[in-house]
Order: structure tokens, then sequence, then C-alpha cells
């Protein structure tokens, strides 16, 4: 034995790298979990890419709903596109058009988003979200695994046929 | 000739030996037989073998803990048995329960059971936590107990959150979804949360998986392994706090000489076992005259109008009316979960322990308090419901700034005034001043969770209760 102890103690480089390694374990214990309960996703529906119809269904000025892809498909009076998703920014709700006001009104904290989806009334923070909208041969296709959220309305959001 | 043989005197038969070994022979006759049964005995060792018998008055305790506990033995049960006729699938859930409503034998009962129970055991925890807070239970060296204490709250409220949803109906679909989508506002990683816990972007197939899955394992684990520790600690700290009167000089360790201890069996033991029975022989009554509310089959197209939270989080909906959720929703209930697991670690007078509301100045600023915070929560409410604007006054301000930290920073100033104020004019000390803030801040959550529940209409409107319009569906 030396008289001049080493630094660290081989003691003590054992309790560090137990620590090490086993904090190491853990955390690769808790990225299997999280990993495992990552969202699973089914083709063909919510999440995936849906036909939503051809330009033509839709008059300019309108808004219409798409079940199941839970959104509407709001077309300007310019013949622009945008798909809206249709849940509340606030709370998650869902958020019915109402054609008489020309208005989204949100029914359980009463906010208010004009065509556009652009916050009229708060208490919802922030315009309501969009999906990426596509239009190709005629045919509209939204991929709803690709919300945009948003802060404000921008020409670059609307998509032309 | 040997049929009628007597079998010897002397050696039991199989019967008697079997019963000899899974039955005691009789009551114990005298208190050291009694302790002895206590110690030998999986269950009674729970208990001491000798209570304090002030401990035992039934205007002290109020025996909160036991219903807790009993409740939680109600939910077990019956939640085992509801399982045979579920689903945890939509839509086939929605018709288990109508199938489980109408066609199996007391089906509708054992869910009526489960649903009140659960219910109940929310209001008997929280008064549980505030008859230990009143009486200042939680001071050392029970802080870890009260650490406990909330931390099953908190569980009992999520086991009450997951198990709303499994009823697939369009109750359920939306005070799920109002209540998770608060979860997207945590910062940073919110949205990745909120699409962990409910397996999706939204509240569907998945999310019901998840909730059953913790529903029946994880939490009611979890809930079982703390009462235990629970119920341990209450021992390792020696039982309950003694009673004390109002201006009763003696410390808590002066009194243990002449204190007076009572054998368990019968004296705790008799008093459970009736006052055991009586709460289930009430809720079963209960059960059998209410029904749990069932409505029409969820559907994602269609949010209700009001679409409620769980009844528990009505205060928390209605601070998000008023402010920036971010604040309303994580901020300010992050700030009060904290502040109750801290408060054994500030309020540490062991004079007052076992006095109810801790001395007269104590149970004046209480009644105060009371007071205060039933008038100034509704006028605040209705202030800021038909007054207040403060995006339209601050338009150029983010929404957090405008309706979160500015409207924050006008409550949280009068409070410190009060506080302030308190000691000026009261000369309240630490234990006073911490008594009257958490009254004050409990019942303005109370008042809260009552505007919201029963005041809050169509729109999230106010409305009186008596003219309510009917909620659309």
């Amino acid at each position: 034995m030396s008289d001049t102890p080493l630094e660290p103690s081989r003691r003590d480089f054992l309790k560090i790298a137990w620590a090490f390694f086993g904090g190491l374990a853990l955390l690769e214990t808790a990225g299997v979990f999280i990993a495992y309960l990552q969202p699973r996703l089914t083709e063909g529906e919510f999440g995936s890419i849906i036909n939503a119809g051809l330009v033509d269904d839709f008059p300019p000025n309108s808004v219409t709903h798409i079940s199941n892809g839970r959104f509407y498909v709001v077309r300007l009076g310019d013949g622009g596109f945008m798909a809206v998703y249709h849940r509340c920014t606030h709370l998650g709700c869902t958020v019915p058009w109402d054609s008489t006001a020309q208005k989204f009104i949100c029914p359980c904290h009463n906010s208010q988003f004009d065509q556009q989806g652009t916050v009229e009334n708060p208490p919802a923070p922030r315009p309501l979200d969009l999906f990426a909208v596509t239009i190709e041969e005629g045919q509209i296709k939204v991929d709803t695994g690709n919300l945009l959220q948003r802060q404000s309305f921008e020409s670059a959001q609307v998509v032309y046929p | 000739m040997t049929k009628e043989s007597p079998i010897p005197e002397k050696e039991d038969s199989m019967l008697d030996r079997m019963r000899e070994r899974l039955v005691p022979d009789g009551m114990p006759a005298d208190d050291r037989g009694r302790m002895r049964m206590v110690v030998d005995s999986l269950i009674l060792h729970l208990h001491p073998t000798k209570v304090v018998a002030s401990t035992m008055n039934w205007t002290y305790s109020w025996g909160l803990g036991g219903l807790s506990a009993l409740l939680m033995a109600v939910l077990g049960l019956t939640g085992v048995i509801l399982q045979n006729n579920y689903t945890p699938a939509a839509p086939q859930a929605y018709l288990d329960i109508l199938e489980l409503n109408s066609n199996v034998w007391f089906g509708e009962l054992v869910r009526n059971l489960h649903h009140w129970s659960a219910n109940l055991l929310i209001i008997v925890a929280v008064l549980h936590l505030i008859r230990v807070f009143a009486t200042g239970a939680y001071r050392p060296p029970r802080e870890l107990n009260w650490l406990i204490g909330v931390a099953m709250l908190l569980l009992v409220v999520a086991a009450n959150f997951t198990g709303y949803l499994l009823p697939w109906d369009q109750l359920a679909f939306w005070a799920i979804t109002v209540g998770t989508s608060i979860i997207n506002y945590v910062p940073l990683i919110g949205n990745w949360l909120g699409q962990l816990i409910l397996g999706g972007p939204e509240v569907g197939a998945n999310t019901l998986l998840n909730f059953y899955s913790m529903h029946i394992s994880l939490i009611p684990l979890s809930i079982f392994g703390l009462v235990m520790y629970h119920f341990w600690r209450v021992r390792k700290d020696s039982g309950l706090t003694l009673p004390k009167k109002l201006d009763d000089p003696s410390t808590g360790s002066g009194q243990e000489l002449k204190i007076k201890r009572v054998t368990t069996i019968p004296h705790l033991v008799r008093r459970e076992l009736v006052f055991a029975l009586a709460a289930f022989a009430l809720l079963l009554v209960f059960a059998m005259l209410v029904p749990a509310p069932l409505e029409g089959i969820a559907n994602p197209d269609v949010s209700p109008n009001p679409a409620k939270a769980p009844w528990y989080f009505m205060g928390l909906q209605e601070l998000l009316l008023h402010f920036h959720p971010l604040v309303g929703a994580i901020i300010l209930p992050s700030l009060a979960v904290i502040g109750i697991f801290l408060l054994p670690f500030f309020d540490i007078n062991l004079n007052s322990v076992g006095v109810y509301f801790r001395s007269h100045r104590g149970r004046s600023l209480t009644v105060l308090a009371i007071g205060m915070a039933l008038v100034l929560t509704p006028t605040w409410v209705l202030f800021d419901e038909f007054v207040l604007n403060w995006s339209l006054w601050l338009p150029t301000w983010d929404t957090l700034l405008s309706n979160g930290l500015i409207p924050l920073a006008v409550i949280l100033f009068p409070l410190i005034l009060l506080d302030e104020w308190t000691v000026k004019f009261f000369h309240a000390d630490t234990e006073e001043r911490v008594l009257f803030i958490a009254t004050f801040l409990f019942i303005a959550f109370i008042v809260l969770t009552i505007i919201g529940i029963f005041f809050r209409g169509p729109g999230m409107s106010l409305y009186w209760p008596w003219a309510m319009p009917i909620a659309t569906h």
C-alpha cells in the first residue's frame, strides 16, 4: 500500500460507477416505458391522410364538416381552401359552425372564431388549429397527422386549387 | 354393534381440530388475553393493544379516516365484480353499462354503490384532511404521515377521474376531454404529455384502454400500499394526537402521566364495527334510491352545452374562466398542492396540537376568514364576469400576461395585505396566520366549486340554479 492514498479511492470510484450505471439503467427503463406507451395510429382513420372530396363540391364562402377527419373544410370567398381542426384551442370541445352568425362558437366557454379560425372572443388563447391541405387532380387531401398551431391568420395558410 | 360406540372423550374430532385452529376459543376473559388477541391477529394488529380513551371521542376525529378505509374496501370489492361485466372498448363499454343496468342481477346496485362510494370518498378524504389541519395533528413527528395522506388524496382524485371515463357516455367523454385538455398547457412538454396519456391527439378508444388499465391496476395498488403505510405510521407516531381543551396549559409530554388507556378489544373494535355497519347501511340505502348518472353514448362531434368537468374539478374550471389556462390550471393548483405538502414544515407549534383551531384568536380568525371568503369570492367572480376585461383593455399584450399574470397579481396583492392585517390588528403568530390564509383559500375554492356546479349554465354564463336552462346534448 502506498503512503499517498489515490484520489478518488477505489471505494469511491466503485460507488460513483455504481451510481452512474445504476442511474443509466433506470433512465433506460423509463425510456422503454415511454416508448412503449407512445400513441398507436391506425391507417385510414383520424391521424392519416383523409380525402375530403372534390374541389367543386365546396362552393366559395362555405364551411363543411368532415366528421371522420375531425375538421372543417373552409372555402373562403376568394376560392382558397383551409382545413380547420374542429377542436377548441381552449379546452378541447368540438366547435360547431353557426351559419347564421357566420362564426365558430364553442359551447363550453363561449370562445368565438371567424371563418378563418381566428379568435373573436376569448378565452381561447390562439386561433383554431389547421391541418395541411394538398390538392391533387381536383381532390382535396388533408393530412390529419400534421397539426399546424398558429398565433394568427396569414395568407400562406390558404391553399388555392 | 359398533355403530353407536362413542368417540373417546379425550380425543377431538377432525372438525373440532379445524375449528380450534381457525376460530379463537371464545372471547378472552381478562385484559391480558384481549391484548394478546390483538397482537395475534393479522387484521387487528393494525391496532395497538391499548388506546388512549380520549382519542376515541367521536367529536374529535369524527371517524373520518376509518370511513375512508371502509369506502375504499367497498370500492375494491364492487370494482372487482364490475370488471366481470365490462369491456374497455368503444362503443362496447357503453353497451355493457346498459346491459349491467338492465340485465344483470343487482348490476345497477353494484354500479351505484361504486359510483357513490367513489364520490363520497373524495368528500370524506378532504374532511379528514381538514380535521387533521384544524387540530394541528400534522405537526412533528407526524409530518411524514401528512405527506402520505396528501399523496393518497391525489391518487383518490386520479382514481375517480380515470373511472369517470369508463361508462363512455357523453358526460364521461366531455368531462375527460375538458379535464385532459388542461395537460396541453404544461409548458414545453404539454402536447407530448397529453398525447401520451390519451394515447392519441384526442380522447378515443386508446384513452379508454389507458384509463381502464390505470384505474384497475396501478392506482388502486398504489393506494393500497400507501394506506398500509399510513396505518403503520399512525402506530409509529403513537396513535392519534390527544384532544385538548382551549386554555389547557399541559403540553403533550406532560400529559402522558395522567392519560387513561383502555384495551382495544372491546372499546375501539366495537366502536369501529358499529360505525362501519351504520355507515354501510346508509350508503346502501342511498345507492338503492339514487341511480348513478348515465347519458347518451359518447359522440365526439357534439359537445354538450355546457360541458363540465367532474364536480371536484369545477373549482378549477371556474378559475379557468377568469385566468389564462397556464395560470388557472397549472400554476395555481401546483402552488396549492405544494403549499399543502409544506404545511407541517412551517407550522410547528406543538403546544396547540389537539386543540381545534389552535386558540381563542385562532377561532376568531377562522370565523373571519370563512366570512370574508364567502363574501369576497362571489364578489370577485361577478366583478370579473361583468366589469373586468383585461384582454380588451390590454389588446396588444400577450394573453398570458393580460389574462393571466396581471389578474393573478391583482388577486395576490390583497391577500398579502390581508395577512399583514392579521399580524397588525390581531397580533397573529405563525400558526394563526397559516390558519387564516389556508381557511380563506380553502373556503374560496369551495365557493368557486359551488358556483361552477350550480350557477354555470349554457355557454358557461351565470344563472340562478332555479332558473337554469336545460343543457343541450
